[in-house]
């Protein structure tokens, strides 16, 4: 008996769909609160009927066929939508993977008589689902990288803010290790609103970097002196005790900056240089 | 040959860089400068760099000079409207301008060079004189 895989496996659509709906259900750890069955069924009947109009006779053994660009294409999207959902790659990997079972079980069950046929048809379908497997595998990594390149960007974007504390002081809250780039991000952004607001005071504050090597002092010093050079006044504050002794014995020399414990004393110095005051108000029984 | 005006106002001189500097420029302007200081007995110079957009090692070099010469002629130096990339640039290039001093504005540069002439002149005496009513 003579078997014409391709159509065998388009007359056999419906059977695909039903055995890879029903291996992808089985999985154990099915996300339902990320994925409905809907969801599973449409995406499985849209990427089958893809796959099984565009295979023929000739490019069953040619991984490469830009007939499947369709195919590949619906893989891309499920796959990179998954990433960004956050299924796990085994979830994915058992998603395409299911197809290849359902495929496979099919033609255990329709190719019974020819055991050389059925070998190579499975070795064929196999070579073909593992290139979608692959494909699958890059972009949902592709899918990741790009979710952790738009945390990067994010996290930079937010560690970075100036506040405008006072009329003429501006303030700098550094979170994280300073790095040469984060350093030029961090400059570039103080040295900006200092034009913009026109203060003459900035009070960079380090409570929250983990630790001050030499290279990361460079960094401040490189900062606190631009910010002179606009014609404003730089103070360093939020100096941990551990992070002090850490400057001394690297040998350090911040004798030319001004440096305060806290971010409050830095400001009470920045009101005494801008010769303002904070009062307490005398309350009403007092002043009656 | 083109030529950067010095202004005098009062005991200052106001120096206004309108064009990107070239190095026989700015030098011109240091012998121009030190020239002025010396016949009008300026007290203070203040520099307008705020159209400035590039800067180089040697221009930062004469920045400096410029401040030791008028020191010495007992003038002082402000360096006011510095660019963000310019200063950026500067300390890139090592050269924090050390002894230059400077302001955000032509304003605060001015009120800064009062101050400093004022103490300088006044000596130790205090210039709250608003702040004792007899």
């Amino acid at each position: 008996m003579e078997y014409n895989i391709p159509k065998l496996l388009q007359k056999k659509r419906k059977t695909i769909i039903e055995l890879w709906i029903k291996n992808q259900l089985s999985e154990a750890g099915l996300r339902e609160e990320l994925i409905s069955n809907e969801e599973i069924r449409q995406q499985s009947e849209e990427l089958v009927d893809s796959f099984v109009s565009n295979l023929t006779n000739e490019n069953i053994n040619d991984v490469y066929s830009t007939d499947f660009e369709g195919v590949i294409e619906i893989l891309s999207g499920i796959s990179i939508t998954r990433a960004r959902q956050g299924f796990t790659p085994r979830e994915t990997g058992a998603f395409i993977f299911g197809l290849k079972e359902a495929l496979l079980q099919l033609l255990q069950q329709e190719i019974k008589d020819d055991k050389e046929v059925l070998y190579n048809a499975t070795l064929q379908l196999n070579r073909l689902l593992d290139s979608f497997s692959i494909v699958t595998f890059e972009t949902f990594i592709k899918g990741r990288e790009e979710v952790i390149l738009r945390q990067t960007d994010e996290i930079t974007e937010i560690s970075t803010p100036v506040i405008r504390v006072w009329d003429g002081i501006l303030a700098l809250p550094i979170i994280g290790t300073l790095d040469s780039a984060r350093t030029q991000v961090v400059m570039e952004n103080l040295l900006q609103e200092i034009v913009e607001t026109g203060s003459s005071i900035a009070i960079l504050d380090i409570s929250g970097v983990p630790a001050v090597d030499s290279l990361v002092a460079q960094h401040l010093i490189k900062t606190v002196s631009a910010t002179r050079l606009m014609g404003a006044e730089c103070i360093i504050s939020g100096i941990r005790p551990e992070i002090a002794q850490t400057i001394v014995h690297l040998g350090i020399d911040l004798s030319n900056i001004i440096t305060k414990a806290t971010l409050a004393s830095a400001l009470k110095f920045s009101f005494q240089s801008l010769k303002l005051e904070v009062k307490k108000v005398q309350s009403v029984k007092a002043v009656v | 040959m083109e030529k950067i005006p010095i202004l005098k106002m009062g005991p200052f001189l106001l120096v206004t860089i309108q064009v990107d500097l070239y190095d026989r420029l700015a030098l011109s302007l240091e012998a121009d400068l030190v020239q002025m200081v010396n016949k009008t007995n300026a007290k203070g110079v203040l520099i307008d760099i705020s159209a400035v957009s590039i800067v180089d090692s040697f221009m930062g070099r004469i920045f400096g000079n410029i401040a030791g010469m008028c020191k010495i002629l007992d003038a002082e130096t402000v360096v006011v409207g510095m660019q963000p990339a310019v200063a950026i640039t500067l300390i890139e290039l090592g050269l924090p301008l050390t002894g230059v001093h400077t302001a955000l504005d032509v304003e605060k540069g001015m009120k800064l060079l009062t101050e400093k002439v004022n103490i300088d002149t006044d000596g130790d005496e205090p210039e709250d004189d608003d702040n004792n009513p007899v």
